[in-house]
C-alpha cells in the first residue's frame, strides 16, 4: 500500500489523477473501520490532513463554502447562525471523539443513505464542488448521491468543498435511534423554512438507498401554506393540513427491513418527525415574525 | 514507511510502519506504550483515546501516517502533561516522558506527583474497576476540564459520551470528574 500526503491542493488534485483508485482519507471515521476489519485493503491512501484550506470556510453573501475536511466540531461551534440545520445534525454525530475527526466531505465520499449531514443538507439546498486536474464541477446535491454508498464522483474527482445556502429561516434536524450518542440513525429527517422564496425544502435519512428530498410533500405544503396565506399572517399551521404534509413524507420514504428496524417502523417515524419539526420550524418562524412586526 | 511524531513531548520515530496501520496499533505495539487500549478497533469504546494536536480523537481510527510531524499526548503522559499545563508549560527539549519511563509508569499511591488530578480523582472516587476504559475516559475527561473547569452534569456527560465502561455504571466515574472539577477551583 502507499501512503500518499500531499501538502497543497494542487498536489492532491496531481496524485488522484495519477493513482485514481487511492482512496482519499480526511478524518477516517469511515475508511479506518473499514481497513481495521480488512472490509478494504486499497493500493494507495490519500492524506487530506495536510492541506489547510480544506479546513476552511467563508461565508459569503448567500452561502457557506464549507471545506470539505471541516470537522463536525467546528461546525457546531462557528456555523449555528448560518446553518443551523447542519450544525443540529453534526451534532447527533458520533461522539465528541468521531465529531473532532469526521467531516461533510467524508460524510459525502462515504455516501451512506444513513449520514447525518444529508438530510440537512438536502433541506438547506447545497452544492458539491467537485475538483479534478480536468476542471471543477458544481453537482446539486440531490444529484450527487447515486445509489446505497455510491456517488457521482469521478475517479480522478475530489471533494473541496460544499457551497450551503445560508439560512434564511428556521431549520430543524431530527432523528431517530436507540440511544443520544453514538447511534447510526434508524432515519433522519430534515427541514428549511425558506421565508425568502416562501418555500420549504425537506430531507429524509436511512429510508431509501440515497438520501432523497420528500419533494411532493413540499410542493403540497408551498401551496397550503401560500393558499392560506400563512408566511403573511404567521398563524398556526392547520393539523389536517400538518398531517397530510406528515403523510406525504412518509409515503416518499422507500425504507427497507433491517437490523435498525422494519420499514413500517421508518415510515412511521418519519411521519413523525415531519409534524414535530415542521411544528418546531413553524413556531420560531412565527415568533420571528411578531417580534419584528413590534421592532 | 517511517513515521516521526512526537509521544508524549519527546520525538519519537518507527520504521517499518504498514501504510493502512492505526496510531493505536504504531503506539501499543511498535512505541511500547499499552496504555491507550484496543478493544473495539471501530471509534464505539473511546478506550483508546488520545490527544492529536490536542484534540481527543480515538487512535484506532488515525491512520498512522496521518500522526506524521503531529503531537500525541497519551495516558502514559497525562500527569506531565497537566503538570506542564499548570505550570505555565514551557514546552522545552528534555520535558516529556521518555519511552522507558513510559513504559515503567506505575501509580503508586500516596505519591501526587506522579499523577494529575483526574487521575488522582479517579482513584479517590473509586472511579476504576477492571480499568480497561479508564485510560481513555482519563484522556477525555482531562480535556473537558482544560476547556471548562466546572462542567455541568449535562457537559460531563456529553464530553464522555464516546467512552463506554462495562463496570461502573459510570456514577463514580461523573463523581470523580465533579471531585477534580472542584478540588481546582478549591486551588485557585
Ligand atoms: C463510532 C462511529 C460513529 C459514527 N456515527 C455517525 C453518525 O452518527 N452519523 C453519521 O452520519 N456518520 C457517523 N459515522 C460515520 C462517519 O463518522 C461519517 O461518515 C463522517 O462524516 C466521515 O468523515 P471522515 O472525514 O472521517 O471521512 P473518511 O473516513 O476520511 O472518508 C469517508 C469516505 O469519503 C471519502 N472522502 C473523504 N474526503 C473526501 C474528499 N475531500 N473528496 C472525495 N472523497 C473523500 C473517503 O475516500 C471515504 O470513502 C460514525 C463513525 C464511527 C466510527
Ligand atoms: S478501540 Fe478505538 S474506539 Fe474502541
Ligand atoms: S472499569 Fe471496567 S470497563 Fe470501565
Amino acid at each position: 500500500m502507499d501512503f500518499l500526503r500531499p501538502a497543497s491542493w494542487e498536489e492532491a488534485l496531481a496524485a488522484k489523477a495519477e493513482h485514481p483508485t487511492a482512496v482519499p482519507i480526511a478524518g477516517g471515521t469511515d475508511v479506518m473501520v473499514e481497513i481495521n476489519f480488512d472490509h478494504r485493503r486499497p493500493d494507495a491512501l490519500l492524506d487530506l490532513n495536510r492541506i489547510g484550506e480544506l479546513r476552511e470556510w467563508e461565508v459569503g453573501e448567500e452561502t457557506v463554502r464549507l471545506g470539505a475536511c471541516v470537522p463536525y466540531t467546528r461546525i457546531i461551534e462557528s456555523l449555528r447562525a448560518e446553518l443551523p440545520g447542519l450544525a443540529l445534525a453534526a451534532h447527533t454525530v458520533g461522539s465528541p471523539q468521531i465529531r473532532n475527526r469526521g467531516s461533510v466531505g467524508g460524510n459525502l465520499g462515504a455516501a451512506s443513505p444513513a449520514g447525518d449531514s444529508h438530510p440537512a443538507l438536502l433541506a438547506a439546498g447545497a452544492e458539491v464542488e467537485a475538483v479534478s486536474v480536468r476542471g471543477t464541477r458544481m453537482i446539486p446535491v440531490e444529484e450527487f448521491y447515486t445509489g446505497v454508498k455510491r456517488n457521482c464522483l469521478e475517479p480522478d474527482e475530489l471533494i473541496r468543498a460544499v457551497h450551503i445556502k445560508k439560512a434564511d429561516g428556521p431549520q430543524q434536524f431530527s432523528k431517530v435511534g436507540t440511544r443520544n450518542a453514538m447511534v447510526i440513525a434508524v432515519c433522519a429527517f430534515g427541514i428549511a423554512l425558506h421565508p425568502g422564496t416562501r418555500t420549504v425544502r425537506t430531507g429524509i435519512g436511512s429510508a431509501a438507498p440515497t438520501p432523497i428530498r420528500a419533494t411532493a410533500a413540499e410542493e403540497f405544503l408551498n401551496s397550503a401554506l401560500a393558499e392560506a396565506g400563512l408566511w403573511d399572517s404567521g398563524q398556526i399551521i392547520p393539523p389536517a393540513v400538518a398531517r397530510q404534509f406528515a403523510e406525504l413524507v412518509s409515503g416518499a420514504a422507500n425504507p427497507i427491513d433491517d437490523v435498525r428496524g422494519s420499514a413500517a417502523y421508518r415510515r412511521h417515524a418519519l411521519g413523525v418527525m415531519a409534524r414535530r419539526t415542521l411544528g418546531w420550524a413553524w413556531e420560531e418562524y412565527r415568533g420571528n415574525e411578531r417580534s419584528a412586526r413590534c421592532a | 514507511m517511517r513515521l516521526t511524531f512526537t509521544v508524549n513531548g519527546r520525538k519519537q520515530q518507527a520504521d517499518d510502519v504498514w501504510e493502512g496501520e492505526s496510531l493505536l496499533y504504531v503506539l501499543r505495539e511498535r512505541m511500547g506504550l499499552p496504555g491507550s487500549k484496543n478493544a473495539c478497533e471501530q471509534g464505539e469504546c473511546g478506550s483508546c483515546t488520545v490527544r492529536l494536536d490536542g484534540v481527543p480523537v480515538c487512535a484506532c481510527l488515525v491512520a498512522a501516517g496521518q500522526a506524521q510531524d503531529r503531537e500525541v499526548v497519551t495516558v502514559e503522559g497525562l500527569a506531565d502533561f497537566a503538570r506542564q499545563r499548570d505550570h505555565g508549560g514551557c514546552a522545552a527539549e528534555g520535558h516529556g516522558i521518555s519511552l522507558d519511563d513510559a513504559k515503567r509508569w506505575r501509580s503508586k499511591p500516596g505519591e501526587n506527583a506522579q499523577l494529575s488530578p483526574i487521575q488522582r480523582a479517579f482513584i479517590d472516587a473509586g472511579a476504576v474497576q477492571c480499568g480497561f476504559c479508564t485510560p481513555g475516559l482519563l484522556v477525555a475527561a482531562d480535556e473537558l476540564l482544560e476547556r471548562n473547569s466546572s462542567p455541568s452534569d449535562e457537559d460531563i456527560r456529553e464530553a464522555l459520551s464516546g467512552n463506554l465502561c462495562r463496570c461502573t455504571g459510570y456514577e463514580k466515574i461523573l463523581d470523580a470528574v465533579r471531585l477534580a472539577a472542584a478540588r481546582s477551583e478549591e486551588a485557585v
